[in-house]
């Protein structure tokens, strides 16, 4: 068979570090950083006879989570503990939830090349963080750091609807949003703040079972996620095609040399033994609570996509894009109350901005000018003061340096000369010096205007007004 | 009458008095200790040093006319399960032998608040699972009444120190038992609270859900004073309840007229020693002449509580004692050379014989195609127990049992035998699993000059009715003219 003949079965179990100031179960700071093990007590370090106080934010910050995803709230939900060994799990245990999570039953939207797809999410639960283990390079051993152990997550366990590594993208990029525009999360994912488990299966389209399913555990950039994927779903298929069997296994995705490895001393079938914490009463939220947060939620990226496109008229694709990031959203939003030009914020956040951002390796969170600097930009492209070229050039400057745009066109001396005097002076100027192309123009070689234009910017270094030079250049022309 | 001999409400009275001194109070103590225990064997470790120049500081103060508490300079002994900032906290075990405590439990930080005296940690069974105190990894704890019987358990150094005058009062902990049990065998008052009146905080688990902190005092005037100090709601402990102040002592009041009183009958049959039996009939008597109304009452599902107990207790401590892994601290095998060695040579060399056979037996019930037949059965029934103890307080504002089936046996009699331990505690366990209060008072001594106790339960959060009939008993009878004997240990 082909391998177009495949389908691919993907779902997701997404961590998220909440940004709660304190940890879950205690006071600690849960700042990313600082000195291994400073960010720590006796409660999130295991030390005997020490007990967990759930904190309340973390509860409204998951329930908010689960309302902006479409979820129902378990009004009777609980926590319970997760039962294994490993250094960086101080207690042995890890408070989770089983049985009965926070929310459940939601779904987002992704836009996909067919189209909107509603991806369903089966659950969100609250959970701790683990500490880190640093391996020491010189083989001396490994040294536990629990500053991250007791950080607020919540695991979103989507169904197994996506059928690319794409539809994967948007999916986690659409949480990522959603996360960041609710604000409980920085969703850093290069800080593990968003990090996915990636399940993978194939099987014949048109089959309805599913297939033997592959794990890899803690994907944590877009980039990776994609590549594994789609490496992953290819080995499965290959063996297929061998006659071989998928085993479920737990993989290791290495990003170096772009294969899954097989973790396999880890796979003697996990018993965790939940059982509901006993040093935590009963999480029961009430009707009131859960539409109080309700009431609090922010516009969403699917209300603000639909609004853009019919109050501001952006087109699908700009709208989409503007509204993938609370940071782009909240910059178009901005600079449209300066300029009141959307299409052209727009425009310049999808191509110039989204550019320099991959260019410099950042992401939107990380834009430090604001909309009043863009919309200033704006309205000085509207006015015809800079072309779009200089536009550009200024755009670059705001990457280094947050400065009025005005202001760096003044010091730069980058405005547009719109003086018919001194652009006919250029003219005559680059006429004079470049008979042969009067020549070649006159015999038809329309190429020439082109080169006396350019010549003339040049001149100037691009601060001509283009649609002037080339009217006064045919007027000398046609004479 | 030596100072150790006196309650500490008499202590208390004598400081206020300026009658004595804490420095006086505590050295007493002290000398008694270097005199008795090396024959008994309550403390695992001593703290002569800093008690005695708290001791001190608190006489200046006092001198000084500067306000103090009414129990300040008066010395206590502590279960070694509870945290002490800078001590060492054993639960008489390997697997803590050198654990020293960075913070304080909560009910520590209480006493810290009235400046009571610390003489030092007591033995008691390993990580408080057992009967009997020979499960301590250091030393069995012997009866004070008979130096070849055992004191009880798991709190046995707790209950031995009062009985022996090596500590005025002390604290213990008590999951299925363990405070009633050592109080009834060697002859002293041993409080269990409602589940959640005293904070756990700093109390190292055994199981979460049955776990108490309670007083192990001379009297029950002593019970509810210690009980004033530790009890209230502590936001470092989410099981622990907030019912505002409250002051025990005002429940002690010499009248139980009126008073119904149940008595079970499941608890005068089988497996409940003769003379034991008469004992609590007799007890019953004595009610009744004092003017309270008691029946005979049925307390059937009361039966399965034992089996109830040992796979939600064990479940429980499975996952607790997870922790003592040997990565951060407590025992660490020297034989390791990779990760799973550490796990299985620390926890195989640090926890006793007792203490795997709960954590397997706990690891057993919980694991996935087990959890539904056992722990999730045990919690069905956990509440079919609950709701009986409602329906029998419905009707009665006290039950009374024996509160052991026999009084101290003798060392090494069962501890070869877990099964026959276990049944130490058929009559406290039940009020473990229904999260109710109830007290040991001492009442008589068998033919053998060994103490037999009483129990009293109550309904959750009326300790004060179990106070105000213990201390009523109390007030009619002369069981403290009895003194311990410190008969055998020869053989």
């Amino acid at each position: 068979m082909a391998r177009e003949d495949y389908e691919i079965v993907i779902g997701l179990e997404v961590h998220c570090e909440l940004s709660t100031k304190t940890k879950i179960f205690c006071s600690c700071s849960t700042e990313f950083g600082g000195e291994p093990n400073t960010h720590c007590c006796p409660i999130c370090m295991a030390m005997p006879g020490t007990l967990p106080v759930l904190n309340e934010k973390v509860v409204e910050y998951a329930v908010k989570a689960g309302l902006a995803t479409n979820c129902s709230i378990e009004k009777n939900s609980k926590n319970d503990r997760k039962n294994y060994f490993y250094p960086d799990n101080p207690k042995s245990y890890q408070i989770s939830q089983f049985d009965k999570p926070l929310c459940y039953d939601g779904h987002v939207t992704i836009e996909t090349e067919d189209g909107e797809k509603e991806i369903r999410i089966e659950r969100i639960h609250i959970e701790e963080d683990a500490g880190k283990l640093n391996h020491d390079e010189y083989g001396r051993g490994s040294f536990v750091d629990l500053n991250r152990a007791g950080v607020p997550l919540i695991e979103v366990v989507s169904k197994p609807d996506m059928r690319s590594a794409k539809e994967v993208e948007s999916y986690m990029r659409k949480l990522k949003s959603i996360f960041e525009y609710i604000e409980i999360s920085d969703c850093k994912m290069q800080e593990g703040s968003l990090r996915a488990d990636v399940n993978v299966s194939v099987r014949k389209k048109g089959a309805s079972e599913f297939g033997t399913r592959t794990e890899m555990k803690n994907m944590n950039s877009f980039r990776s996620i994609v590549r594994a994927i789609e490496y992953e779903a290819e080995r499965q298929i290959e063996e297929i095609e061998a006659g071989n069997k998928i085993t479920q296994e737990t993989l290791r995705w290495d990003d170096v040399s772009g294969r899954t490895f097989s973790m396999r001393d880890k796979e003697d079938a996990q018993d965790y033994r939940y059982f509901p914490e006993p040093d935590l009463v009963a999480l029961k939220v009430s009707d009131e609570y859960i539409e109080n947060i309700r009431k609090s939620l922010p516009e969403l990226p699917e209300s603000r996509r639909k609004r853009y496109i019919e109050e501001y008229e952006l087109t699908e694709k700009a709208a989409n894009f503007v509204t993938g990031s609370k940071y782009y959203s909240i910059l178009f939003e901005e600079s449209i109350k300066v300029c009141n030009n959307p299409k052209t914020v727009g425009n310049l956040i999808m191509s110039d901005i989204a550019r320099i951002l991959n260019e410099r390796e950042e992401e939107p969170e990380d834009l430090k000018f604001g909309g009043s600097e863009l919309g200033e930009l704006v309205i000085l492209i509207d006015k015809g003061t800079i072309s779009s070229a200089i536009a550009k050039k200024v755009l670059e400057e705001l990457f280094n340096e947050v400065k009025m745009p005005s202001k760096i066109i003044e010091e730069k001396g980058w405005i547009q000369i719109s003086d018919e005097g001194a652009i006919k002076e250029v003219v005559m100027k680059i006429l004079e010096n470049n008979p042969q192309s009067i020549v070649d123009y006159k015999a038809g070689k329309d190429r020439a205007l082109g080169f006396l234009v350019g010549q003339a910017m040049k001149e100037t270094r691009g601060k001509a007004n283009p649609q002037m030079l080339n009217k006064m250049f045919l007027d000398e022309l046609n004479k | 009458m030596e100072l150790y001999e006196y309650t500490v409400h008499e202590l208390v009275e004598m400081l206020e008095k300026g009658q004595t001194t804490s420095e006086e109070i505590t050295k007493s103590y002290f000398d008694r200790i270097k005199e008795i225990d090396p024959k008994v064997k309550a403390y695992v470790s001593t703290l002569e040093d800093e008690a005695i120049a708290k001791a001190k500081k608190v006489d200046e103060d006092r001198k000084a006319g500067k306000p103090v508490s009414k129990f300040a300079g008066i010395p206590i002994g502590i279960k070694d399960n509870m945290c002490i900032t800078g001590t060492k906290t054993t639960c008489s075990s390997k697997m803590l032998e050198n654990f020293v405590a960075p913070y304080d439990a909560t009910v520590i930080e209480k006493l810290n608040k009235e400046d009571l005296v610390y003489l030092g940690k007591l033995n008691m069974d390993e990580f408080a699972m057992g009967s009997s105190t020979e499960h301590s990894a250091f030393f069995p704890t012997k009866n004070p009444w008979d130096l070849d019987r055992v004191p009880g358990g798991s709190s046995g150094g707790s209950a031995a120190a009062v009985a022996a005058d090596i500590a005025p009062w002390t604290l213990g902990s008590d999951t299925g038992g363990s405070i009633r049990q050592p109080a009834s065998l060697c002859g002293v008052v041993g409080l269990k609270p409602t589940y959640g009146l005293v904070s756990r905080y700093g109390l190292v688990a055994f199981a979460s859900s049955l776990d108490q902190i309670g007083p192990l005092t001379k009297d029950v005037t002593d019970a509810a004073m210690l009980l004033n100090l530790i009890a209230g709601h502590d936001e470092k402990d989410s099981t622990s309840i907030d019912l505002g102040e409250k002051d025990y002592t005002k429940a002690l009041v010499n009248d139980v007229k009126g008073m119904r009183i149940g008595i079970p009958k499941e608890y005068l049959g089988e497996g409940i020693n003769e003379e034991v039996k008469q004992a609590i009939l007799d007890v019953a008597k004595k009610y009744e002449e004092m003017g309270a109304i008691v029946e005979d009452c049925s307390f059937e599902v009361g039966q399965y509580a034992t089996s109830v107990y040992y796979i939600i207790a064990d479940a429980e401590a499975s996952s607790n004692l997870g922790r003592f892994d040997g990565i951060r601290y407590g025992y660490r095998s020297e034989k390791y050379d990779n990760l799973k060695d550490i796990y299985k040579n620390s926890r195989s060399e640090g926890f006793g014989p007792e203490v795997k056979r709960r954590i397997m037996i706990g690891t057993y019930v919980l694991s996935s195609g087990y959890y539904d037949a056992y722990y999730k059965k045990a919690q069905k029934v956990r509440t079919v127990i609950k709701n009986a103890y409602d329906e029998l307080f419905g009707k009665y504002d006290l039950l009374l049992t024996p509160t052991s089936p026999t009084t101290a046996f003798k060392m090494g009699e069962k501890s070869n035998n877990p099964l026959e331990m276990y049944l130490a505690d058929i009559c406290t366990v039940p009020v473990n699993i229904g999260g109710v209060p109830a007290i040991n008072v001492p009442c008589s001594l068998d033919s053998q000059g060994m103490p037999i106790g009483f129990q009293l339960i109550g309904k959750s959060f009326d300790e004060e009715t179990i106070l105000r009939a213990a201390y009523s008993y109390e007030q009619n009878t002369n069981f403290r003219q009895n003194k311990p004997t410190f008969k055998g240990g020869n053989s």
